[in-house]
């Protein structure tokens, strides 16, 4: 805030005795930790621009990868990183009115806006958790490899699977049994180990089952890795030629023809490079929620006890603020810079 | 122990209630401001696709947006407007001149790194 002497000239400001910032030590200091911080998340999101670009249409589009809300499933394009988004901009503003209160030295209600915002940032820290375990578990149909070497993502609604009847006998099922306990668990393990022949599925016990699913809808493929027939960039591919595409590749009984999820080798979304960097900046960014959320809990500590009460001023308060701030700016960054662009 | 040739800063940034109650009013303006901004993002990330004629435009757009945004983000979340200048300089100045020449040597090296990989990859 202003300082007291807002009028002083600048001969006196710099002429020694006075800092010529009007501002204590600790905040200066913060300051300069925040450009340094600012500087690194810069060089990420630069070097996440490079590659992307370098990679072109191969590149996940955020509203294709991340589609889905808790309790909702699909269909919610980008709706629910602007949910975390808003969460972290409240969380920024119950914190500057915690500020606002220490100025006027009112414990109460710095007291009150603490709690808030430390309530904000478990939100967030929460949601993201959703969203890592969300990215990491993958979509229904995975990213496919198709006949002719070309990579594609899948979009439209899964058939849910009812059972698989077993039709030779393995060292645990009999033929004619009928399981329904873990399917999609099972029927994704099966097809990424290539397990899965022309509609019958190969069990850990030597058992062979028919799968009984319920038909696709609305199924298309976007290709993300160029074949022989068809190319990153070019026509959608849909209807019954995509789903003809999908289940040959996927009842191929090959290894690796199909890909759920994300690890640090390998991904459904589109280049390997591109979970690395969202594990690395929605990592990293996390953490300095994390770490946020733990400074603002000792700084509510100190309030409660009256430490800064005692001290005459909140300003650790105001530091530990704009450290927070400092997180949600960074938050607005990477959500135009990996989920919009 | 007081030193009186030290002065405390800290306590010069109290105000009356009078002048928290404009702070807060203009809080609650900003925030109003931070939460439109986000829902035209997100209602035009959803609904402008990226091989649409108008993607180039739309990229302009959120990145002035989200310069918007970070502007009153600093200048009145984290009171940066409210310092004095010289303190804005020193921690403005740095920062730009670093991250727009990083932007400049990633485009400017860009093509060259890009035709090394392409090598690479063959």
């Amino acid at each position: 805030m202003a300082g007291h002497s807002a009028q002083l000239d600048a001969k006196t400001l710099w002429g020694g005795k006075e800092s010529p910032f009007q501002t204590s030590y600790g905040k200066l200091m913060m300051w300069f930790f925040l450009v340094s911080d600012a500087l690194t998340f810069s060089g990420l999101l630069i070097a996440y621009g490079f590659t992307r670009h370098d990679a072109q249409d191969a590149w996940p589009i955020g509203e294709e990868t991340f589609n889905s809300m808790p309790f909702l499933g699909h269909g919610y394009p980008l709706l629910y990183v602007a949910l975390m988004t808003f969460i972290l901009i409240v969380s920024s503003v119950t914190m500057v009115l915690a500020v606002e209160a220490g100025h006027r030295m009112d414990r109460k209600g710095v007291t009150k806006w603490m709690i808030a915002t430390i309530i904000g940032g478990f939100f967030f820290l929460g949601s993201q958790a959703w969203e890592w375990s969300h990215f990491i578990h993958g979509s229904e149909f995975g990213k496919i490899e198709l006949s002719d070497g070309s990579q594609a993502i899948v979009k439209g609604h899964f058939g849910e699977i009812q059972n698989f009847t077993v039709t030779k006998a393995g060292s645990e099922h009999k033929v004619g049994a009928v399981i329904k306990d873990d399917l999609m668990h099972q029927f994704q393990h099966a097809a990424e180990q290539g397990h899965i022949e022309n509609g019958f599925i190969h069990l850990s016990d030597g058992a062979v089952a028919k799968i009984n699913k319920a038909h696709d809808h609305d199924l298309k493929l976007i290709i993300k890795r160029d074949g022989n027939t068809y190319k990153v960039g070019g026509k959608e591919i849909t209807g019954k030629t995509a789903e003809n595409l999908y289940y040959e590749a996927l009842y191929a009984g090959e290894k690796n023809r199909v890909i759920y999820g994300a690890n640090m080798k390998q991904n459904e979304y589109g280049p390997q490079q591109y979970a690395q960097f969202f594990f690395f900046i929605t990592g990293f960014h996390g953490f300095h929620v994390f770490s946020g959320v733990i400074i603002n809990i000792l700084i509510l500590l100190g309030v409660l006890a009256g430490t800064y009460h005692k001290r005459g001023h909140y300003e650790m308060v105001e530091k530990t603020g704009l450290y927070w701030h400092f997180v949600d700016l960074v938050w607005v960054f990477v959500f135009t810079f990996f989920y919009l662009l | 122990m007081e030193r009186d040739d030290l002065i405390e800063y800290s306590l010069h940034a109290h105000h009356d209630e009078a002048k928290g109650k404009q702070i807060r009013q203009k809080i609650y303006k900003v925030t109003l401001l931070l939460t439109i901004v986000t829902v035209i993002e997100v209602f035009i990330g959803a609904s402008i696709k990226q091989s649409s004629d108008w993607w180039t435009a739309v990229k302009v757009i959120f990145i002035l947006l989200t310069l918007l945004k970070a502007g009153y983000i600093v200048m009145v979340f984290m009171h940066l407007g409210d310092e004095r200048r010289y303190l804005r300089n020193v921690i403005l100045i740095p920062y730009f001149i670093f991250v727009l020449y990083l932007i400049f040597i990633a485009l400017y090296e860009g093509t060259a790194i890009g035709g090394v990989w392409d090598a690479m990859w063959q």
